[in-house]
């Protein structure tokens, strides 16, 4: 835990303004991550994890409003110019999409995909760019990866696709990786060996990784550290070992218990979350999950709790009436 | 989708994949005859033709003959050569008039659709001022003003053709560039130039040559209707609108004099059409896969 901080969010605000007034996306959000750590954040569609990972990036929409600071290796992201950005992008920040299918150029192969990023960033010439291309198809596991570098991207099936992505983003050693939904449009029988390898080239490169995910069994023992999301803003964050043991906010305990289990009874009703998340064009006053939250009482309604810690510092939670029984779930 | 992920040797396949989509025989035919049309106007000098503006007058529409193989005009000019070096014409026009149309208006359609904002409302409002002119009365009035020639005449078409190329180029732009490959590159580190002529031109150019053949196509078409009402090339020059007007005289007398360039420009148009339907098909990589 000693490590350096590489990346620290801090207070960071991101408005949308709409036909329809204000949308707050992203509200106030402080994370912390070290090098060579992984981070996993967590929420259900809409929540602003993805605009979230977009500040990081500074690759908000046009009209999108940031404030706060984004901390990256010292130097604040926000107020960056265009040109270090540029070459920080890429270079130390990289990201991959959660649609293979549409984060590849159609028209390119995906040789010249690759190569052109090796040439751009690290001024390779092209033999040997295309010599790191194959040893970085290779690395992530695609078979025949010569053959690879003259085929388009619909000649390859999403998983082959998504580890294509995972290599150009891979391609300039980054020091932090997004990892935007990686696994959302696999196949299931993909998805853990996208994950997996995800993980084996973070060890190998020892660069720090965000997962971000609506599904808590992919953060789940690939990662070091879980931020649950609602409504834009953290509402727990918790060492992973520790947020499944022992969770206090009753959202994560919602998403938690949302997740199909093998050994249920067949024709069980699926425990869902009652309700929709609240419309961020209308803030509510009270706690954003108020209106869902079985625990919920009066003060719930009227104000806004704050990240308050448990038992120890790393684990923090926005919750009046934190949950106290262990749910005792494996990590 | 799973399992492709296997690797198989090419032997073990009971059937080696087959390279490339046929071309049936229409498509050669279509390129036979463009090829030849393009022949015959750039080597016109050296072939062994008659003057095309030579006039007999005791040889007035003469029929076919060894001499003169397609026979002679209204004013005993010889038919063949008049078809050829208006095929020249029809060509030049034809195709610079498009290119002007898909440089100016490709670049104005991608940099407005890429970058949005002030810039986009003044491309597309003055586009639609251009286009809201009728293009007769346009070219008409250039025409009167600049005088008549062959750069003139394929300047105008030229200009003429800028706002639907800059519409193609910028509805395509506008829909790639909302695609995660384009985030994907600015995440990587892209520059706007590189953005645009990396990843956005190459899938941008298919829709646009394929438009691009259209317009040949249509222009030539357009150059015929304007030399036919004498605002097209200025006389003796043959071209093949000129021709189809000149034939209108004597239609009930001699009607190959205006259905020989007119079956010239119609096999010329078609091919074009069939060239560019097959080019696009065929240089589609995403055909059906996303």
């Amino acid at each position: 835990m000693t490590d350096r901080v590489l990346l620290s969010i801090e207070n960071v605000t991101v408005d949308l303004p709409t036909p329809r007034g204000n949308l707050r996306a992203v509200d106030g959000v402080d994370l912390k991550l070290g090098a060579g750590r992984t981070l996993g954040i967590v929420g259900e569609s809409g929540c602003g994890k993805t605009m979230l990972s977009r500040a990081v990036l500074q690759l908000l929409p046009k009209k999108a409003k940031l404030s706060g600071r984004v901390m990256f290796d010292g130097r604040d992201l926000v107020s960056l110019d265009r040109e270090s950005l540029r070459k920080l992008r890429g270079r130390s920040l990289a990201v991959v999409f959660q649609d293979p299918m549409t984060s590849l150029n159609p028209v390119l192969t995906i040789g010249t995909q690759l190569i052109e990023t090796l040439q751009e960033h690290l001024e390779l010439d092209l033999s040997t760019a295309k010599k790191r291309s194959v040893e970085l198809l290779a690395a992530v596991g695609i078979p025949a990866p010569e053959q690879r570098l003259t085929q388009y991207p619909h000649q390859l099936s999403g998983g082959m696709r998504q580890r294509v992505a995972i290599a150009i983003a891979l391609s300039c050693e980054p020091e932090l990786l997004i990892a935007d939904e990686p696994t959302t449009a696999l196949d299931v029988t993909i998805q853990a060996q996208i994950l997996d390898l995800l993980a084996r080239e973070q060890r190998r490169r020892h660069m720090a990784m965000i997962i971000i995910t609506h599904d808590l069994g992919v953060v789940a023992g690939r990662t070091d550290e879980v931020a649950v999301m609602y409504a834009g803003r953290v509402v727990e964050r918790a060492p992973t070992q520790a947020l499944f043991k022992k969770m206090r906010m009753p959202y994560t305990e919602a998403l938690l218990a949302a997740i199909p289990k093998i050994d249920t009874a067949p024709h069980t009703v699926l425990p869902a979350i009652s309700g929709r998340p609240p419309d961020p064009t209308r803030p509510l006053k009270g706690c954003s999950f108020s209106p869902r939250c079985r625990y919920a009482v009066g003060r719930c309604h009227a104000e806004k709790p704050g990240l308050t810690s448990a038992e120890t510092p790393a684990h923090q939670f926005a919750c009046f009436h934190p949950i106290e029984i262990e749910a005792g779930v494996p990590a | 989708m799973a399992t492709l992920e296997l690797t198989l040797d090419e032997e073990i396949l009971a059937q080696p994949l087959k390279r490339g989509r046929r071309l049936g025989p229409l498509f050669w035919a279509a390129i036979g005859w463009v090829v030849l049309v393009f022949a015959v106007a750039i080597f016109a000098d050296f072939l062994p033709l008659p003057s095309s503006t030579d006039m007999d007058m005791l040889e007035r529409r003469a029929p076919f003959s060894a001499a003169h193989w397609l026979g002679t005009d209204g004013l005993g000019r010889d038919e063949l050569a008049r078809l050829i070096y208006g095929a020249r014409i029809s060509l030049i026009v034809g195709l610079c008039a498009p290119i002007i149309g898909l440089t100016i208006g490709g670049a104005l359609g991608m940099l407005s659709g890429y970058f949005r904002g002030r810039f986009e409302t003044l491309v597309v409002g003055s586009m639609d001022v251009l286009l809201a002119f009728p293009p007769l009365i346009l070219v008409l009035a250039i025409i009167a003003f600049l005088g008549q020639s062959i750069f003139n005449l394929t300047i105008i078409l030229g200009v003429l053709s800028v706002p639907a190329s800059m519409r193609v180029a910028r509805a395509a732009t506008l829909t790639l560039s909302r695609r995660e490959f384009v985030i994907a590159a600015q995440a990587l580190g892209a520059s706007h130039a590189r953005i645009l002529l990396r990843e956005l031109l190459p899938n941008v150019i298919l829709p646009l040559f394929a438009f691009f053949l259209l317009g040949v196509a249509v222009i030539i078409v357009v150059e015929g209707a304007l030399s036919f009402l004498g605002l097209g090339v200025p006389p003796p020059i043959s071209s093949w609108g000129s021709m189809i007007g000149e034939g209108r005289e004597s239609l009930d007398i001699a009607p190959r004099l205006a259905f020989l360039p007119a079956a010239a420009m119609f096999l010329t148009v078609l091919s074009f059409n069939l060239v560019g339907d097959a080019l696009r098909a065929l240089t589609d990589p995403r055909q059906g896969a996303l």
